[in-house]
């Protein structure tokens, strides 16, 4: 019987390492053509409404961007963590910490404005971030304890925080009992870019410098080499003279930083307050995103905007088609779940094995 | 040496392969190999690494499918599909690269090759027995992530009897046993062979061979070279059939200074250096007290899991000692330094595992040099000051120049270092290090698993860094290298080391017998 096997490759495809992402991009598309059938809608009709439409007006090309900030943030940060093989599934929770220890100036402080309140807001988020990353941190090099545990565990600490925070303490004296704190003061929102055609503000240039510090030092400095070291090999990482333990807390801390400042410019740029939920799930989508980014930052750039549409195209697609707006986590689950299985194309290639197994000749590679 | 296997009348081949060929890409890795084997016969295959041996065998397993020719197994042409059906035919197999399942037991990863179901408590004793029997001493609760490379193969050869094969497939079985052990084990072959099994036995020690073999097969760039029998050859002559050359015998250019000879430098001192275990089966170290001198090569021999890998590392700087003096580097203090404090001192070290140790198999070839000396040549391959930006251009002239000072072959300018054969990567592994000229080189089994031209050219190069002025710590468990290598050697035991002997006048014996400790059925020391 005719049967398709894996083999392995002697050298990672250079080609498939580019392609991939753009296959699985392909197998979603189609994924969701065939969920839509399944729905009754048109696929080609539902998948113009998800991707396509949202790009059609400058406005919506706006919120793609607003979208598409937070993720880029936390992916850059995650792809340092990942690369180092430490698995931080809690940027959601440092997200948040970073939003609310970010707010405190607006919210605790409205009296006290001037153009310093604003970098003091963005290094306080970043500061919450990483204080927040820096426990799970401690637990892995301290005791052992799996992070990818510790650090989900602590995603919903910080989201009952938040709720307790915005519901008790820091709620709006003068807001008739809504669970919100006082909306910012203006020195307190970061400012819009082009606000003749829409909300973008300037955490966009933030993302893009990120993703391009990052990118500079993984690709060109001693630091990325031992990151990527420690990532592939604790054993030949010590022998080379790094420390594995450090380098916890230093990729902890870079990503919780980031995802803090991601949070602060969510709740700074696009929302203007704190409410009990800030994100639709950033911090996670984040993760989809920094594989999608093939964990190179600048592949994160790209692969945060496509993510980005998914949520555009998911409300696009409960206006204009009906469907639920959890259609946009199926989307993202199954490109996750593309990106990991093509993935597997850049070590291994597909071999179909013909009956007669003695001669069985070989595809040209 | 043209006793061609078609020209013998005899009875039916056990196994025959009749022009397998197998190629990856453009590499022709087999090219129409003929050969067969005979019940009850030892039959070796010879070839330096990359000769095509390890494909060849990977048909015969299963592993890989030829891409043309015949397998004849009893006289029928058969296709071995998988390893499974290599074992029901009778095919039993020892591989080069241990497939062990690290956080599994032994008798676990022993249970997990068999086919039917039995309870893991028979497979322990089995396993026991068959130890004692063939002189395999094991712990089959021992998790085999503990275990050395040494005691990993020997689980490799219980599991491959437990079996039962007809055809017992070995891959450079005795390069981790002591004398005595490989004479046990050579007996242990005979009597398989006397049963009417047969063997196919990979080498590279020639000696063994002419010892052990009935017929040789001898390949060279996959192509079948000679048929021949060992016992009409010399060691030499084999040599230079494996090869295509002959090889040179290591030259001895420099004096030895002789035991305690004041004028030398000490470039590695070591003072009672305690060690306790690392982890459940990892061997303390136990008043570790030596000197090595400049211009001096001293060996360590030893059987594998008796502490070279815990003294390695300790060594090394990847375990830090309390006090600062048990070890000095050139006489200054270096117990509290890491690696690369070490290596500041002027101290090159090459670790036993090639991947995932000394060297990123996922990483291109200048990478990995600079894992071993971003620190220690900081000036030449980092620039921007904190910044630390690597110098790619640096790298890949020092790269030219280990891969032409120690004849590294890769294909493409500088690919990943997992491409590279065992040999070639131990080359440049070394080579690095010798590229910086350091004044003490600590290595632990530098050429184990290494083809006979590259282990030739490493020693050489140990050799002529010593007569050049620096010191040399070889651990290894090849006796013949220590040998013809060292001035001094002494042996370790369960983490405590001998007095030192004079290489030139030491006997295989006595070391033999220091390897095996006072107690020889003792002497796998496992920590409680």
């Amino acid at each position: 019987m005719t049967r398709i096997e894996l083999v392995r490759r002697p050298q990672h495809s250079a080609l498939f390492s580019v392609l991939s992402p753009f296959i699985a991009v392909l197998i979603t598309a189609l994924i969701g053509g065939i969920m839509f059938a399944m729905l009754g809608k048109s696929p080609i009709g539902g998948l113009h409404a998800y991707f396509i439409e949202p790009l059609t007006e400058v406005w919506s090309i706006h919120e793609l961007i607003i979208k598409a900030t937070p993720l880029i943030l936390i992916a850059v940060g995650l792809s340092v963590c990942f690369l180092s093989n430490n698995w931080n599934i809690g940027a959601e929770g440092q997200f948040i910490m970073g939003a609310i220890a970010g707010s405190v100036m607006p919210v605790l402080y409205p009296g006290i404005t001037g153009p310093m309140v604003l970098p003091l807001m963005l290094v306080m988020g970043m500061a919450g971030g990483a204080a927040w990353a820096t426990v799970p941190a401690f637990l892995k090099a301290r005791f052992g304890t799996n992070e990818i545990l510790s650090s989900l565990m602590l995603v919903y600490v910080a989201e009952l925080f938040l709720d307790w925070l915005v519901r008790g303490p820091w709620r709006n004296p003068e807001g008739f009992n809504f669970p919100e704190t006082r909306s910012f003061h203006a020195d307190a929102i970061l400012p819009e870019m082009l606000s003749a055609s829409g909300r973008a503000h300037y955490g966009f240039v933030f993302a893009i410098l990120a993703a391009l510090i990052v990118w500079f030092m993984l690709s060109r400095t001693l630091k990325g080499y031992e990151i990527r070291v420690l990532g592939e090999s604790p054993r030949a990482g010590r022998f080379a003279g790094f420390s594995a333990k450090r380098m916890v807390f230093f990729a902890f801390i870079v990503s919780g930083a980031l995802a803090g400042l991601a949070g602060i410019i969510e709740v700074s740029g696009a929302i203007g307050q704190l409410r009990p939920a800030i994100s639709p799930g950033y911090g996670f989508t984040a993760i989809i995103v920094a594989f999608l980014g093939r964990l190179n930052p600048l592949g994160i750039v790209a692969a945060g905007l496509i993510l980005a549409l998914s949520y555009l195209g998911g409300e696009a697609a409960q206006i204009s088609l009906g469907v639920s707006d959890k259609v946009a986590n199926v989307f993202q689950g199954v490109l996750l779940f593309s990106v990991l299985a093509c993935d597997t194309l850049i070590r291994y290639r597909i071999r179909i094995v013909r009956p007669q197994p003695a001669a069985a000749p070989e595809p040209a590679r | 040496m043209t006793a061609s296997a078609s020209e013998k009348p005899g009875p039916t081949p056990l196994l025959a392969v009749e022009g397998i060929t197998k190629r990856f890409g453009d590499l022709v890795a087999n090219d129409a190999v003929d050969f067969d084997i005979l019940a009850g016969e030892i039959h070796a295959l010879l070839g330096e690494n990359g000769a095509g041996k390890s494909t060849l065998v990977k048909m015969l397993f299963g592993s890989l499918m030829p891409d043309g020719g015949r397998i004849v197994w009893n006289g029928e042409q058969v296709s071995i599909a998988n390893p499974s059906a290599a074992r029901h035919l009778g095919i039993g197999m020892v591989f080069q690269h241990f497939s062990l399942f690290d956080s599994l037991t032994v008798a676990e990863n022993i249970a997990l090759s068999l086919e039917d179901d039995v309870p893991l408590s028979t497979v322990a004793d089995e396993a026991r027995r068959l130890g004692e029997v063939y002189g395999l001493t094991l712990n089959p609760e021992a998790l085999a992530g503990d275990l050395s490379v040494g005691e990993r193969q020997r689980v490799e050869i219980i599991r491959c009897l437990l079996q039962e094969p007809s055809l017992i497939i070995l891959d450079e079985p005795t390069s981790v046993l002591t004398p005595q052990e490989a004479e046990r084990l050579f007996e242990t072959l005979d009597k398989l062979k006397a049963e009417g099994k047969s063997i196919l036995y990979i080498s590279h020690k020639l000696d063994e061979v002419k010892r052990l073999c009935d017929r040789a097969t001898v390949l060279r760039h996959g192509k079948v070279v000679a048929h021949c029998d060992p016992r009409a050859e010399t060691a030499k002559s084999l040599a230079a059939m494996m090869v295509g050359e002959e090889v040179q015998a290591v030259r001895r250019t420099h004096d030895a200074p002789a035991d305690g000879e004041a004028g030398r430098d000490v470039v590695l001192g070591v003072r009672n250096l305690d060690q306790p275990p690392l982890g459940p089966f990892s061997t303390p170290l136990r008043a570790i007290h030596m000197n090595v001198h400049a211009g001096e090569v001293f060996g360590i021999a030893g059987v594998a899991g008796n502490g070279q890998s815990e003294l390695f590392e300790a060594l090394s700087g990847e375990q830090l000692q309390d006090n600062p003096n048990a070890v000095t580097i050139g006489g200054a203090p270096a117990g509290r330094l890491g690696p690369n404090g070490r290596r500041r001192l002027g101290a090159a070290f090459a670790p036993e595992e090639r991947f995932g140790h000394a060297a990123v198999a996922t990483m291109p070839l200048t990478e990995n040099i600079l894992l071993s000396r971003h620190a220690s040549d900081a000036s030449a391959y980092q620039s921007g000051g904190r910044l630390g930006m690597l110098r790619r251009s640096a790298l890949g002239r020092t790269l030219a120049r280990v891969v032409d000072a120690m004849d590294v072959r890769k294909s493409g300018e500088n690919p990943d270092a997992g491409t590279l054969s065992g040999g070639n990567l131990q080359k440049l592994i070394l080579g690095r290090e010798f590229d910086r000229r350091p004044r003490l080189f600590i290595v632990n089994q530098p050429t184990w698993g290494v083809d006979a031209g590259a282990a030739a050219r490493i020693r050489q190069a140990l050799m002529d860094a010593a007569t050049a002025g620096a010191g040399a710590l070889v651990i290894s468990q090849d006796l013949d290298e220590l040998l013809e290598m060292c001035d001094r050697i002494s042996v370790i035991h369960n983490g405590e080391m001998s007095e030192p002997l004079d290489a030139r006048t030491v006997t295989r014996e006595q070391l033999g017998l220091l390897m095996g400790g006072a107690e020889p059925e003792k002497h796998h020391g496992v920590a409680a």
